[in-house]
């Protein structure tokens, strides 16, 4: 007689995997980095494939170091390099970009147990680690459409000129991504693609990004900015979209995700006009990973019927 | 109202077009003495005995208990033991058929006070027949029966692949119907609802025609996983919250299966009580599905030979539905009274995914209709943290399974909150 499997209940699954989830991530980017190459030329493309390569070498040899499963299949090392990729200049040298890649897999994910575990969001925390020690690779922003790479004239961001005062691109280049920046945060509209992607084959809920985007809207507005310039400018769309929506670092609930979303538009704002840097987008997100697993606690799920329980003592 | 999470399923209803068909008596029938919740029986016949089909040869003095009636005519060959699918070990009487299927006399009752329901009920042998098989006479047996003013009756069939209620409904509806009508008598209830998922409009609209101008109503309900949950439907029909550590009829309802419903009116028109039990059989690798009226007893490899189903492909078989239904370790397994359906799966069906590391995507929070925390649940679970698991109220974890469902990290949440269940208790 044939042994039957026996297992307990449920005997069917779903057909996601944390392998599709992360497939879909990948191809929600996909926008965002055909735009960073057509503005920004094939160096954009060479930054993404060398961080690729180097987050799932990384993760590689930290599973091997730490003896414990491989888990590279599950593609969550590509969409950590993709995004790190997009989160830096075309200009940025090679080496400071595996650099990124070091912290943001083996400080920030393996170090902390791997996929779930990490408390800040591996790509998040290694820009803004890059941003302090390497501040001038970092900020080293060029024109767009000028395929120069790494020789091509330095040029200051909107968010900088905004703040200078200075000469600023139209709403509509700014939407399209004809901008100085990050490779893969320029362009609102490949980014917003990305999103509505993420959110049909529901990978995401788009509640933290619309109250993200929308709390930067209204308050900007409401300290006397220029609202529309406000959303579409920094790392905001690529953040709100692709980083506050981490499942690892970010609420689970949705009363959560409101909160996180909320606090994330407030620190964004607060920073880029009260603080040193013209971007906040970074801080706010890295400051509210942090906040989770308080928010978590808050905003958890009050059982269908419970009662509450005496605390002994 | 506050909606419940719930879950989308793809329903698999293949068979629901079979008709029942009568499965010939088998040589041999073993039946349990124990099919339900609650105390096991005592046999009541001896080896060598002549027995009669609806003859009674289980039986407890307890009054949490059911008594158990022969599904066949014939001889009893043996009393012996076994290890049921529960673990539990049961003694199960061993009849010969003889062929003849000769039935007890069988007299009509009529009931009209409570006490007179409840006897029915326990005399016509039927306990929870969607799948719980809680004794149907200590439901209708609640103390304070001037609170109860709801009858709900479960016919949402929730579960994928299995039509057996549903074949029910469209065959028997007018049993359905006077069985709750006297329900509602003997307990003085006002008012009933018999809730069906809307994947079955025949159903729904042939019940809606039988209620015409009594005071039962049909209510549609989303197709939407764990709908047929007790608490699931209470809510969605009556808008009544069961609050932990309450029955439903604290809250004044008391809910049935539609199947018992009609059994409990065919045992008072004919005076034969539960013998036999509509299975669906189905399964991923099932070409003929059907529906089969299966005497209490018969050994499932005999029903999987009736179907037609091809035993060597069978990887997985399944007493009840995919969600909640227990696998079995043996087809040598008897039909008991609150089966509905057997199902086997195939070799790429039965294989059970490789679990990894949670990704904290809360998917399994999204879909618990009791609003719990799967993920954090096991969390407190595998750090054994008992005041955790209190807090986080797995003991009203109804273990639907939709939370391992759709997990990709493939855990399995439903099984740990059971484990927590057993780690609180043993505490
Ligand atoms: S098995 Fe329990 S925890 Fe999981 S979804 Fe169902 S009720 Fe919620
Ligand atoms: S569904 Fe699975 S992976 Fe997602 S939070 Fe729940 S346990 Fe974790």
């Amino acid at each position: 007689m044939n042994p039957f499997i026996v297992s307990p209940s449920p005997h069917i699954r779903s057909d996601r995997t944390t392998q599709n989830i992360m497939l879909d991530v990948i191809i929600a980017l996909c926008p965002a980095l055909i735009a960073s190459v057509i503005i920004f030329g094939w160096r954009a493309f060479i930054i993404s494939a060398v961080c690729v390569a180097s987050c799932v070498l990384i993760e590689y040899l930290c599973r091997r170091l730490m003896k414990k499963e491989q888990t590279i299949t599950d593609l969550s090392a590509v969409v950590t390099g993709l995004l790190l990729a997009m989160n830096l200049p075309v200009t940025i040298p090679l080496w400071v970009a595996v650099f990124g890649c070091f912290i943001a897999i083996a400080v920030t994910k393996q170090l902390f147990g791997g996929i779930g575990q990490n408390f800040a969001n591996p790509a998040i925390a290694a820009r803004v680690i890059l941003l302090a020690s390497f501040g001038s690779y970092m900020t080293n922003f060029t024109e767009p459409f000028d395929y120069a790479g790494v020789d091509a004239v330095a040029t200051p961001t909107p968010l900088v000129q905004l703040a200078n005062g200075g000469e600023v691109p139209s709403l509509l280049q700014m939407f399209l991504g004809d901008k100085p920046g990050c490779i893969g945060e320029v362009s609102a509209l490949a980014l917003l693609i990305g999103g509505v992607y993420l959110v049909v084959r529901r990978v995401i809920k788009p509640i933290t990004p619309l109250v993200f985007i929308g709390t930067v809207f209204l308050l900007s507005g409401a300290l006397g900015a220029n609202p529309f310039y406000q959303i579409l400018s920094g790392g905001l769309m690529i953040g709100a979209i692709f980083m506050a929506t981490d499942y690892a670092t970010t609420p689970s609930t949705n009363w959560g995700k409101v909160i996180f979303g909320l606090g994330a538009g407030l620190l964004t704002i607060l920073i880029r006009q009260y603080g040193n840097y013209p971007e906040g987008v970074s801080f706010a997100i890295l400051l509210m990973n942090i906040l989770t697993p308080q928010i978590d606690k808050l905003a958890t799920h009050k059982p269908l019927g419970g009662k509450k329980v005496e605390k002994h003592a | 109202m506050l909606k419940l999470n719930g879950l989308k399923l793809l329903h698999y209803k293949n068979s629901q077009d079979a008709q029942t068909v009568d499965m010939p008596v088998p040589a041999v029938v073993r039946i349990p003495m124990v099919q339900h919740m609650g105390a096991p029986c005592v046999p009541v016949v001896k080896p060598g005995e002549e027995v009669l089909a609806g003859q009674l040869i289980g039986k407890s003095e307890q009054a949490f208990s059911v008594p158990i009636h022969s599904s066949v005519s014939g001889k009893v060959k043996a009393i012996e033991d076994y290890v049921a699918s529960s673990g539990a070990l049961v003694k199960r009487v061993v009849i010969e058929t003889d062929g003849q299927q000769r039935w007890i006399d069988g007299t009509p009752r009529t009931v009209s006070t409570q006490q007179e329901l409840v006897d029915a009920a326990r005399d016509a042998g039927i306990a929870g027949l969607g799948g719980a098989g809680f004794p149907t006479h200590i439901k209708l047996a609640y103390k304070d029966v001037d609170r109860i003013d709801a009858l709900v009756i479960n016919a949402a069939e929730c579960e994928p692949y299995i039509t057996s209620d549903y074949r029910e409904m469209l065959e028997y509806p007018d049993d359905i119907i006077e069985g709750i009508k006297t329900v509602m008598k003997c307990l003085n209830i006002t008012k009933a609802f018999i809730g069906i998922e809307d994947n079955k409009p025949e159903a729904i609209a042939l019940l809606n025609q039988k209620v015409q101008g009594t005071a039962i109503r049909v209510e549609a309900l989303k197709s939407i996983y764990p709908q047929g949950a007790e608490k699931v439907l209470i809510y969605n029909t009556t808008g009544r919250i069961i609050e932990e550590g309450e029955i439903p009829a604290d809250k004044g309802v008391i809910v049935m299966n539609v199947t018992t419903v009609a059994n409990l009116h065919r045992f008072l028109t004919t005076g034969r009580p539960l013998t036999h039990k509509r299975v669906t059989v189905d399964g991923s690798f099932v070409t003929n599905p059907m529906n089969v009226r299966v005497p209490i007893g018969t050994m499932i490899s005999d029903l999987l030979e009736f179907a037609g189903v091809d035993c060597q492909m069978v990887h997985k078989a399944l007493m009840g539905g995919p969600m909640m239904g227990t696998a079995l370790d043996t087809l040598e397994t008897p039909i008991i009274k609150n089966n509905n359906a057997i199902l086997v799966l195939d070799e790429a069906h039965a294989r059970i995914p490789k679990t990894t590391a949670c990704i904290r995507c809360g998917r399994c929070i999204d879909v618990c209709p009791m609003n719990l925390m799967p993920a954090a649940l096991e969390k407190a679970y595998d750090q054994q943290d008992t005041e955790r698991l209190e807090t986080l109220k797995v003991n009203l974890c109804i273990n639907c399974g939709s939370c391992t469902y759709v997990c990709p990290a493939k855990r399995n949440l439903a099984q740990k909150n059971q484990l927590a269940k057993g780690l609180l208790k043993r505490k």
